[in-house]
């Protein structure tokens, strides 16, 4: 079929809904609506309000009782409307989800998914464009997945519903209807912690996901040089082996991401390059990244995000460096 | 032992205000007293202005030249009644639909319209305005107003504070934190349930079990009524009240009205509403029955509405036009985060200069 990532993510969750009867999905306007982006539309008319629900308007209600959901045994997948409006139920995430498991030795885990759109680029009103994915990655226990395409949105979803864990889904609004592509009508996985290299090359690797992983590649594209562009689509395990054996064999590190610079993913990628592979680089490693505040309005984003310049810059930058 | 059915889990009375009917016939037993018919006028050209407003925010929407906007129409009695009724000092903490609260208080529109138009600048009002900017993440300002109430009685200034909430907004738990530090501190804060019975998609019934929402203030231990949200005099009176008997602890006031347009311009309601249902709700117009009230006072007549409406109307232009003259300079997106500029974003800010990221577009 021909899918969007939003109907992708529809597709997967219909097909996981038909697979295993203990997921529901639950959130603000997902029933009748479809949900703000509409990426459970029709998904209420074909299983029934009982497994999609519209919930009240209060976050840290949808998933606490998620959280609960899956302690008794279900497999919720909660919508939090946009990244900005999960901190309203943060605690429940980092006080809560990401430690059941542990403190109980492994009797209590938290089997849901947690999906919410991320990211900026499209006009949004305040609080509707953060880019949150260091916050969860950072408390360790809760699986952080980013797509960038609607088929390893699909593969992704379909394979977090089918593990045993809590799962934060991010959906960078951007890429929601960017653009289709082919993916499999039936069920498949794309594996959790594991990178995808977007393009091979041998100069140069940037290090992406998201918003940004299509806009890294069109500049590589253009600019005609031979660089590894490796997609995370897991923030949370890094997949730190192809991290690495990239940097390893171009000795050329670009991070690039549209979360703020300061205490985001790139940094924690650096650190890990600099403790295992620095002897092997020719440059020092670069990031780029937004500034180090929060999300503008939306008259001064694009002063904001990180542009095809900025990369293109920064490409320029690590090249002319001599090994 | 009975068993009680959730239909009667709360027995006490919630107090229901209407002073004047759809037709613009008013009780007169319950007028307030100092309510004279120039403050009614008055009253009308802010409901008038703040539809006007609205729609042409809507239009630079359509048009491209707003970003993502929340209309107001059919919310005008709530929001000008309550905004008449407060005092010069009393604080407005809104969330984001309160465009005619703000009109009302003063605010040059061509702030709205900055905002709007997606530039912090419009959040920027001088202080002496008495308003917090809009709050997007709902109900989150009400833990503000509690904390602004609490430092009023703290500072003995004598001002309320008069917050915005949605009847979705009742839902999450900040709502009932607010209330219920407010109670325990006896905190000058007036709360505004403007139920407009849609959080987007999600009516009212199924928002909550609780059959009014002013109820919910009863388990704060905070007195709660509900009014007619679309009698503008309802809503003055109610709020006026409150904000008297505010200075021995909190007030909570649902007014009952409705969401005449969509939740924002990314929404479409026909998908989870009916026609009838708005068409039943356009008979209860607020605007309409204060113009029949005036009218049958002899007070108004064709000829003042075209005056009224041109005047407003290029009061509305030359404000958009303000606000679209504005030029964003992005340095002040990073002089303005911390009282100082620390060295790390100081480099953020000359490497962004340096390698012209901003070029052509801005100062
Ligand atoms: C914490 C939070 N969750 C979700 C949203 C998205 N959202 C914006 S307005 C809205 C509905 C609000 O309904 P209500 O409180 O009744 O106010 P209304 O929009 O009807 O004025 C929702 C879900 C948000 N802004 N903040
Ligand atoms: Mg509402």
């Amino acid at each position: 079929m021909k899918a969007n990532m939003v109907t992708a993510i529809n597709n997967a969750l219909e097909l996981s809904m038909k697979e295993n009867d203990r997921i529901v999905l639950l959130g603000e306007d997902i029933g009748k609506d479809g949900g703000v982006f509409r990426v459970t539309e029709g998904l209420q008319a074909k299983f029934g309000e009982s497994r999609v629900m519209d919930t009240p308007l209060a976050e840290s209600g949808i998933l606490g009782a998620s959280i609960g959901m899956a302690l008794a045994g279900m497999h919720p997948v909660p919508e939090v409307q946009f990244a900005g409006f999960m901190f309203l139920g943060f605690s429940q995430l980092i006080n809560h989800a990401s430690r059941y498991r542990s403190r109980t030795r492994s009797i209590y885990p938290v089997p849901m998914v947690v999906r919410t759109p991320v990211s900026g680029g499209v006009r949004t009103l305040e609080h509707h464009s953060d880019s949150p994915e260091a916050y969860y990655s950072h408390i360790g226990g809760l699986i952080v997945v980013e797509p960038s395409t609607p088929y390893d949105a699909k593969g992704l979803m379909i394979k977090a519903l089918r593990m045993n864990d809590p799962v934060v889904f991010l959906e960078p609004t951007k890429l929601y209807r960017l653009f289709k592509e082919d993916i499999p009508d039936d069920m498949y996985e794309v594996p959790i912690g594991k990178a995808k290299l977007l393009s091979e090359g041998s100069d140069l690797s940037i290090i992406t996901y998201g918003t940004m992983a299509p806009l890294v590649k069109d500049v590589v594209a253009k600019k005609k040089v031979s660089a590894d562009v490796l997609d995370l689509r897991t923030i949370n395990p890094l997949d730190e082996e192809a991290i690495l054996a990239s940097a390893r064999k171009t000795g050329r590190v670009i991070i690039v991401h549209e979360a703020s610079m300061s205490f985001g993913v790139g940094a924690e990628i650096a650190a890990r390059i600099a403790e295992n592979a620095i002897f092997e680089l020719k440059a020092p490693v670069m990031r780029v990244a937004s500034p180090s505040f929060p999300y503008p309005m939306p008259g001064y984003e694009k002063y904001y995000i990180p542009n095809e310049l900025k990369v293109s810059q920064a490409i320029d930058h690590i090249m002319a460096v001599q090994d | 032992m009975a068993i009680s059915l959730m239909a009667d889990a709360f027995e006490g009375k919630i107090e229901y205000l209407q002073i004047m009917d759809e037709k613009g016939n008013a009780d007169q037993s319950l007028m307030p007293k100092d309510l004279s018919d120039s403050r009614i006028l008055d009253m009308y050209k802010y409901m008038v202005l703040a539809r006007a407003a609205d729609a042409k925010t809507l239009s630079l929407q359509r048009q491209g030249r707003a970003a993502t906007y929340a209309p107001l129409v059919g919310e005008e009695a709530t929001q000008i009644g309550s905004a008449l009724a407060m005092r010069q000092k009393d604080i407005f903490v809104p969330n984001f639909r309160q465009h005619g609260v703000y009109l009302a208080r003063g605010t040059p529109p061509e702030a709205l319209f900055l905002y709007w138009r997606g530039y912090e600048e419009g959040s920027s009002l001088p202080r002496e305005f008495g308003a917090l900017p809009i709050i997007v993440p709902v109900s989150t300002q009400m833990p503000h107003g509690a904390g602004m109430a609490m430092a009023q009685k703290y500072l003995k200034t004598g001002a309320a504070v008069v917050v915005y909430v949605g009847d979705g907004g009742t839902s999450e738990g900040d709502f009932y934190e607010a209330l219920n530090f407010a109670g325990v501190w006896k905190a000058p804060l007036v709360t505004i349930i403007e139920n407009n019975q849609w959080a987007i998609s999600v009516p009212r019934r199924d928002q909550t079990a609780a059959k009014t929402l002013a109820q919910k203030a009863m388990a704060a231990g905070v007195p709660g009524m509900q009014v007619d949200g679309n009698d503008v005099l309802a809503v003055y009176k109610a709020t006026k009240d409150a904000i008297e008997s505010s200075a021995y602890g909190p007030q909570v006031i649902e007014c009952v009205t409705y969401r005449m347009s969509m939740h924002t311009t990314a929404d479409d309601p026909t998908k989870y509403r009916s026609d009838a249902e708005v068409e039943a709700w356009k008979k209860k117009d607020p605007i309409l029955r204060v113009r029949l009230y005036l009218e049958k006072k002899g007070l108004w007549d064709d000829a003042k509405q075209k005056a009224l409406e041109e005047e407003q109307s290029k009061f509305i232009d030359d404000a958009v036009d303000k606000a679209e003259k504005f030029v964003p300079d992005p340095k002040s997106m990073f002089s303005n985060v911390y009282s100082y500029m620390p060295q790390v974003l100081q480099h953020e800010l000359d490497d962004a200069l340096k390698a012209g990221f901003w070029q052509g577009d801005s100062k």
